[in-house]
C-alpha cells in the first residue's frame, strides 16, 4: 500500500520527518482541526465532549485512588476515610471522584435527552444511539460497584437490595446470586470482585466510546434542525469554531462542578454512607444515589418482584429500540409540534419517577410512582409510534447554510415541504 | 431555549428538595451560627480546643474516634492542627495510657501516649460497649457530623452539626406529658423515635474550660460540636481555600474563553 504524503501543515522537518511514518499529526489535523461539523450546533451539543472529558477524570482520579484504597470489609471504610485525612490532597482526588460520579451522569443524561429532541437516533445514527445506550448501561454498573466500595451503611445496603434482583429469575435465582455474590451474602468476596469490575469497566466503556466516535465520525453530528448536510456551506471546520465553543461551555461546566466540589461535597450523596457498613442494622431507608433514582421507582412501583425487575431492565433496554419506535422521518422537534411537548412531559416524567424514587412508597407516592410507570412505558411504546403518523410536521428548511443565514431558527417558511 | 432552563430547574429544584433525610418522628433541630458555616467559614480555633476538652474528658469515657491521632491536633495534623504545638500535643497524649507491645517477652503492656497513638477506644470490643450501655453501643465520633449531615444544607453548617447541637442540648426530663419512656432510655426532643439510650452527657459546669469561658451547657454543646465538625473533615479550611481560587480561575478562563468565541465566530454569524 502506497502511504499517502503527508498532508499536515507546518514549517518543522522533524514533524514532517515523524508524520510520514507515523501520521500523529495529520490524524489530529484531520479528526480535530480540519473535520467538518454543521455549522448551528448549539450548546446542547457540548455536553459530548464534556463527557468524554469527565470519562478521563474519573479514570484518572480513580487509579490515584486505587493506590490507597483498601478492598476489605474490615479496612474499607477506614482507608476511603484515611485518603480524605492523610494522604497529600487526597480529600480532593476523593471528592473529585465522588462528585464526578454524578456530574458524569449529569452530563451523559443532558445528552441523552439532547439527542431525543433532536431525533439524533434516527437513521442513519441507530448504531451510534445504540452505542451510547450501551456506555449508559456500563456506566450504571461501574457507578453501582464504586458506590460500594466505601463500605458504608448505604454500601452495604443498596448491593443487597440490588443483587437481591437476581434472586427473582425462576429456578436459578438463588443459585444464581450466590454465585454472583461469592456467598449467600453480601460480603469480602462480593467487595473484592466489586472493585476489581469497579477498575475493568471503565477501560470497557472508552473502548465502547471509540466506537461511538466511529460510528459518530461515518454521518458526523445531527444537528438542531435535524437536516442533512448538503455541502460545505452548511459546515465550519472543527478548529477554531468548537473547540473554542466547546472549550468555553466546558469551562462554565467546570465552574459548577467546582461549587459542588469545594463547597458541597456530600451535598448529592447520603449521609448513611458516612457510618460504616453493618449488616446486622437496615438503615431506615435504602436509596440508591439520585441518578438512578427514576429506575428504581419503576422497580418499586410493580407490586411483583419478578415483573419489577423485567420493568426495570425494560426503561433502559427500550432505549435500544427507540430508533425504530419512533416512526416519524423528520428527525428535530422544532418542526414537530406535538413531539416538541411530549418530549417535555417525558422529561417530567422521569423527573417525577426520580422524586418517587427518594421517598418512601406510601401514600401518593405510589399512585404518581404508578401513573409516572405507567406514562413511560405508554411513552415509548404507544404515543411514539403513533404520534409518526398522525402528526403533521412543519416543512424543512432546504439547507443548514438557508436557515442560518435567514437567522430564523425554527419556523422556516422554506419553498419546500421536506417532509411527508 | 429559555422554556427548557426552566423546565430543568424547577425539576432539579424538586429533586434536591427530596434529597433531605426526612427525619421521622423528630423535628428539625433549630439552625445554630457555626464558625465553619458558609463559603469563607473557618474553625473557630479557641471553640476546637475546648470542645476537644469535653470529648477527651466527657465524650470519650463511652464514645471512640478511630480515625482521629493525637498528631493531628498538633500543626502537622491535617489541615494544620487546631492550634496546639508539639509539645502541647505530646503532652496532651501522655495522659492517656494505651496499649502497646508485644514487647521482647511476648506480653501486651500499657504505657503512656505518645502524639503518633490513636485515640484510645472507650472499650475493648463493642460486645463489652453494649453490655455496659444497655445494649446500645455508642457510636464512633469520628465522622457523626458528617453522617447525620443534610445533603446541601452543610454548606450552610446546618443539619450534622444543628442535629448533633440539638441531640445535646434537647434532652427533657420529666418528658412530655402521655409520653411513656422505656427503661433505661432518655426523652430527647430531636431524637428519632424521641427515645434514646445516652443519658444527658452534658450539664452547665460539666468541665471547668482550662481558658476561663464560662462552661454553660448550650456553650459546651457549641464548642463539642465544633470539634466533631473540625474532626468530621480537618481539611475543610483547605478545601474552602483552595476552591476560591480554582472558582475564581475558572470564572476567568471563561471569561476570556467566552470573548475568544465571539471574536472567532464573528465572522460566521
Amino acid at each position: 500500500m502506497a502511504a499517502t504524503p503527508s498532508t499536515v501543515r507546518t514549517n518543522s522537518k522533524l514533524i514532517r520527518w515523524i508524520d510520514r511514518r507515523l501520521p500523529l499529526f495529520s490524524f489530529a489535523q484531520n479528526e480535530l482541526m480540519d473535520y467538518p461539523e454543521p455549522r448551528n450546533l448549539n450548546y446542547w451539543w457540548n455536553f459530548g465532549s464534556i463527557a468524554g472529558i469527565m470519562l478521563v477524570i474519573m479514570i484518572v482520579t480513580g487509579i490515584f485512588l486505587a493506590m490507597q484504597y483498601t478492598p476489605n470489609v474490615d479496612l474499607a471504610f477506614n482507608s476511603v476515610e484515611r485518603i480524605m485525612r492523610d494522604v497529600n490532597f487526597g480529600w480532593l482526588v476523593r471528592y473529585i471522584h465522588m462528585n464526578g460520579a454524578s456530574f458524569f451522569f449529569i452530563v451523559v443524561y443532558i445528552h441523552l435527552f439532547r439527542g431525543m429532541y433532536y431525533g439524533s437516533y434516527k437513521e442513519p445514527r441507530e448504531l451510534l444511539w445504540i452505542l451510547g445506550v450501551v456506555i449508559l448501561l456500563l456506566m450504571m454498573a461501574t457507578a453501582f460497584f464504586g458506590y460500594v466500595l466505601p463500605w458504608g451503611q448505604m454500601s452495604f445496603w443498596g448491593a443487597t437490595v440490588i443483587t437481591n434482583l437476581f434472586s427473582a429469575i425462576p429456578v436459578v435465582g438463588k443459585g444464581l446470586l450466590t454465585w454472583l455474590l461469592g456467598g449467600f451474602a453480601v460480603g469480602n468476596p462480593t467487595l473484592n470482585r466489586f472493585f476489581s469490575l469497579h477498575y475493568l469497566l471503565p477501560f470497557v466503556i472508552v473502548g465502547v466510546v471509540g466506537l461511538h466516535l466511529i460510528a459518530l465520525r461515518q454521518h458526523g453530528s445531527n444537528n438542531p434542525l435535524g437536516i442533512d448536510v448538503k455541502g460545505p456551506q452548511d459546515q465550519l471546520p472543527f478548529h477554531p469554531y468548537y473547540t473554542f465553543k466547546d472549550m468555553f461551555g466546558l469551562a462554565v461546566f467546570l465552574v459548577i462542578f467546582a461549587l459542588f466540589i469545594f463547597y458541597m461535597p456530600n451535598g448529592l450523596g447520603d449521609a448513611q454512607n458516612y457510618i460504616p457498613a453493618n449488616p446486622l442494622q437496615t438503615p431506615p431507608e435504602i436509596v440508591p444515589e439520585w441518578y438512578l433514582l427514576p429506575f428504581y421507582a419503576i422497580l418499586r412501583s410493580i407490586p411483583d418482584k419478578l415483573l419489577g425487575v423485567i420493568a426495570l431492565f425494560g426503561s433502559i433496554l427500550i432505549l435500544f429500540v427507540l430508533p425504530w419506535l419512533d416512526t416519524s422521518r423528520v428527525r428535530s422537534a422544532y418542526f414537530r409540534p406535538i413531539y416538541k411537548w411530549v418530549f417535555w412531559l417525558i422529561v417530567i416524567d422521569v423527573f417525577a419517577l426520580g422524586t418517587v424514587g427518594a421517598h418512601r412508597p406510601e401514600g401518593a407516592y405510589i399512585v404518581i410512582g404508578r401513573i409516572a410507570t405507567l406514562y413511560y412505558f405508554l411513552h415509548f411504546i404507544v404515543i411514539l409510534p403513533l404520534l409518526g403518523w398522525f402528526e403533521r410536521p412543519l416543512p424543512l428548511p432546504t439547507s443548514i447554510a438557508v436557515a442560518v443565514t435567514r437567522k430564523l431558527g425554527g419556523a422556516i417558511p422554506a419553498p419546500t415541504a421536506g417532509a411527508e | 431555549m429559555k422554556r427548557s432552563f426552566a423546565v430543568i430547574a424547577v425539576a432539579a429544584l424538586s429533586l434536591i428538595a427530596v434529597g433531605a433525610r426526612a427525619q421521622e418522628e423528630a423535628p428539625d433541630a433549630p439552625h445554630q451560627d457555626w464558625s465553619f458555616a458558609g463559603i469563607f467559614g473557618t474553625f473557630d480555633r479557641g471553640a476546637v480546643q475546648r470542645g476537644f476538652q469535653i470529648y477527651n474528658q466527657v465524650c470519650a469515657n463511652c464514645h471512640s474516634m478511630d480515625l482521629l491521632y493525637y498528631r493531628d491536633l498538633g500543626p502537622d495534623g491535617p489541615g494544620g492542627g487546631i492550634g496546639f504545638t508539639e509539645p502541647e500535643v505530646a503532652a496532651i497524649a501522655a495522659q492517656k495510657q494505651v496499649d502497646d507491645g508485644p514487647n521482647d517477652q511476648g506480653d501486651m503492656f500499657k504505657r503512656p501516649g505518645k502524639a503518633q497513638d490513636g485515640f484510645p477506644p472507650a472499650f475493648p470490643n463493642i460486645q463489652t460497649a453494649r453490655a455496659a450501655n444497655g445494649g446500645a453501643a455508642p457510636p464512633d465520633l469520628s465522622v457523626i457530623v458528617k453522617a447525620r449531615g443534610k445533603g446541601l444544607e452543610y454548606l450552610w453548617g446546618g443539619g450534622g452539626p444543628d442535629y448533633v447541637y440539638g441531640i445535646l442540648t434537647g434532652f427533657k426530663d420529666p418528658p412530655p406529658a402521655g409520653f411513656k419512656v422505656a427503661q433505661g432510655r432518655y426523652y430527647n426532643e430531636y431524637f428519632p423515635g424521641h427515645q434514646i439510650a445516652m443519658p444527658p452527657p452534658l450539664a452547665d459546669d460539666a468541665v471547668t474550660y482550662t481558658d476561663g469561658t464560662k462552661a454553660t451547657l448550650s456553650q459546651e454543646a457549641h464548642d463539642v460540636v465544633t470539634f466533631l465538625t473540625w474532626a468530621a473533615e480537618p481539611q475543610m479550611e483547605a478545601r474552602k481555600r483552595t476552591g476560591a481560587k480554582v472558582i475564581i480561575f475558572l470564572l476567568v478562563m471563561s471569561l476570556v474563553l467566552y470573548l475568544a468565541k465571539v471574536r472567532v465566530w464573528r465572522e460566521v454569524h
